[in-house]
This record gives C-alpha cells, structure tokens and sequence, in this order.
C-alpha cells in the first residue's frame, strides 16, 4: 500500500547514484519485517517510472527472513510465518531481531548500449 | 525467501540466483532490450527510508525546540481515535497546551469532529497524486508544523490515516507511538500486523462497553499481544463511555513528563 511512496525514494536514490548514467537493474534488499510486497513494490515501480529516464530499469528484491536471537540463552531462530518475538528454546521475550528489518538498495547495475 | 523480480517482457518470478542457471549479468543484454547488464555494478547501501528518517529527525528536533512532546497516535480505520481525542481534549485542554496534526486521505470531517474542543488543529489531506496516501511520512508533518505555534503547545498529538500496516513504516518525528485497537476488530490481529503492534509503547484497547455484545476473547489478545511487542503497556478504554480514558491523559502526561523536562 505504501509501496508507491517507497517507489519514489528509491527513484530519487537510484537518479542521483546514477548520476545522467542509464541503470539496468536496481539490487534492494527487503528484511521479511518490511512489510513490502515485492510484485506490488515491481508493479508501482513499473507505474512510477514510466516516461522517466529509470523506464525498463528492473528492480530485482531480495528477500531477508526475519531472525531473531534469545539475550537470555543465545539461541537463534527463523520467525517463520507466525511472528512471535518469544525465545522458543527457553520461552524467554528478551530477544533481540538480528535480521528482517534492512530495507536499502544494495547495488545498481548500470546498462552499456550495445553497438549496433 | 529468494529474489523477486520481473522482466521487460511482463514475466516475473522469485528464484535463488546461481541455482537455475538464468543469469542477469554477463555479457548477454537478458531483457532484449538492446543494453547490456552487468557491465558495471555500483555499490550504494543505502536505506531506502533515509530521506524520510532525516526529515523525522528534524520535526523531532523543531518538537524539541519548541518544548513539544509529540504522539503519533495510529488505529485501523473506525477504531476511535477521533472520538478519544475528543474525550483528551475535553479532560486536559484547560490543563495542557494541544495541537492536534489530523491526517485524513480526502476530507476534513475528523477535523471539524475536533472543532471548537480548544486546541489547534492543522490538517494535512494525504489524497495527492494516486488516490491518496494511505499514512503520515514525515514531509507532510513537517509541512503541517508552521500552521502550529509549536512554542505556544505543550503536547502534538498526530492522528494518523486509517490503517495497520503503512503508518507503522514511517517515523514522522513522534516522541512515542500509541495505538487505539477497537476490540470489534477481533483479538487475532496481533498476529496479522505484527509491525504496527511491535512499534507502539501504549495499545490503548477501545470500545469495551461493547464487551458483553462480542466474543472478543480478551485474554488470548493480550497474550497475543505480548508474542509480538513483551514490553508494549495495555489500558481498556471505552472512548463512548469515558471509562478509562483518565488513564490515558495520565499516560499522556507521563510522556509529557518524559520528554518535555521543564
């Protein structure tokens, strides 16, 4: 739903990393508590940058699970799809999330044009 | 997990790269669009929220110089906050300086609903552009902080739009979240919007002179409830009633406290 204002920034950071050159693919990395929906964020992206210089720039996301690790008793463990922040080794809530909140472009790819 | 993406060609797909043999880069241009990938990659790292946080962290900043404490107050659509708010101001505008930030998609009926209740109202309509925002990102605070006289207000309280998920994405400046979750909305929301839940201090629990009409099963929220945010603090209000919203302006004024020292 939000995706459209996530959309624009990433155009506004990919325009000025870019700098005139033209970008082929955009690398983001989306941590599983972001909640974005990546065939939306693709969809928007497509909306956004029609008729701009980033047209045909493909967005490719990498998803990141969420993970979160137990200040208690150390163990690590995948959220999975139910999101219970509670330690499953030692019931304890005093955990921390390591992983699944990123949400940044790691990378562009930039497009040469192929000599005709 | 994997990767998501979709081609010029209208196919998307989510694959783990290096596994399928279907590469992106190299010397081939994959999307036959005449251009190469891959000739150059350019590191960025960059959080795609940035711009957003600095801006938050300048509203935090004007918020401070101004001696305001500030509470981004988030719900579902009909969940109560309006109608909280009202109840606020009737209980503390004679004793705290209020302004009220209301964002509304398209009109100004919560607005008017706050109207002659003795604080300052500034209303940002988030309905530009694609049918409208569906949250408060902290631009439009910022633009809706010079129609306050934040050095004449004590406490900001910001109503957000309507929703569970986008709100919970975007820092606009508060000082603390706090949440109003109507018990019609059924106790298994916890579960389903874990960011909204986890990133609030205060999930104020409304509606509960409807308690006897519902199957809200009150316990398995709040167990629910602490799954997902431990630490977030609970108060049972029925907005209608007045029950319990006392508790909220002392919630109010601890954060006051908190954060305004002096």
């Amino acid at each position: 739903m939000h995706e459209l204002s996530v959309c624009q920034a990433i155009a506004d950071i990919v325009m000025r990393r870019a700098d005139g050159r033209r970008v082929a693919v955009i690398h983001v990395r989306a941590g599983q508590l972001r909640q974005i929906v990546p065939d939306t964020l693709v969809f928007c992206w497509g909306l956004l940058t029609e008729d701009t210089p980033l047209a045909g720039a493909e967005l490719d996301v990498e998803q990141v699970p969420a993970r979160i690790a137990c200040r208690a008793c150390r163990a690590e463990a995948l959220i999975g799809d139910l999101p219970v922040f509670v330690c499953a080794a030692c019931g304890s809530t005093n955990v921390e999330i390591i992983s699944g909140e990123e949400f940044l472009i790691t990378s562009l790819d930039l497009a040469e044009e192929v000599p005709p | 997990m994997g990767r998501f993406h979709r081609h010029e060609d209208g196919t998307a797909h989510s694959h783990d790269h290096g596994q399928d043999g279907h590469e992106h880069s190299g010397d081939r241009a994959g999307d036959h669009s005449g251009y190469r990938t891959g000739v150059e990659r350019v590191e960025v790292l960059e959080r795609i929220f940035d711009e957003n946080d600095k801006t938050a962290a300048a509203n935090r900043a004007a918020f401070a110089a101004g001696g305001v404490c500030a509470v981004n107050l988030m719900s579902s659509p009909g969940a109560g906050k309006t109608t909280l708010l009202r109840e606020t101001l009737a209980r503390l505008a004679a004793e705290v300086r209020i302004g009220i930030i209301e964002g509304d998609i398209e009109t100004s009926l919560d607005a008017d609903r706050l109207a002659g209740f003795g604080a300052e109202v500034a209303l940002i309509n988030t309905g530009n552009g694609f049918g409208g925002e569906c949250h408060l990102d902290a631009p439009m605070v910022g633009a809706a902080l010079p129609r306050l006289a934040l050095s004449e207000l004590d406490l900001v309280l910001i109503e957000n739009v309507g929703n569970l998920v986008c709100p919970a994405e975007f820092d606009v400046g508060e000082h603390a979240r706090a949440m109003v979750y109507a018990i019609t909305e059924g106790e298994e929301k916890p579960l389903k919007y874990p960011v909204m839940f986890r990133s609030c201090s205060l999930v104020v629990v409304n509606k509960t002179d409807l308690l006897p009409y519902l199957d809200f099963d009150m316990d398995r929220f709040l167990s629910d409830l602490r799954a997902v945010n431990p630490d977030a603090s609970v108060l049972q209000v029925s907005a209608r009633t007045g029950e319990g919203v006392d508790a909220w302006c002392d919630w109010l004024r601890a954060q006051l406290a908190s954060y305004c020292v002096g």
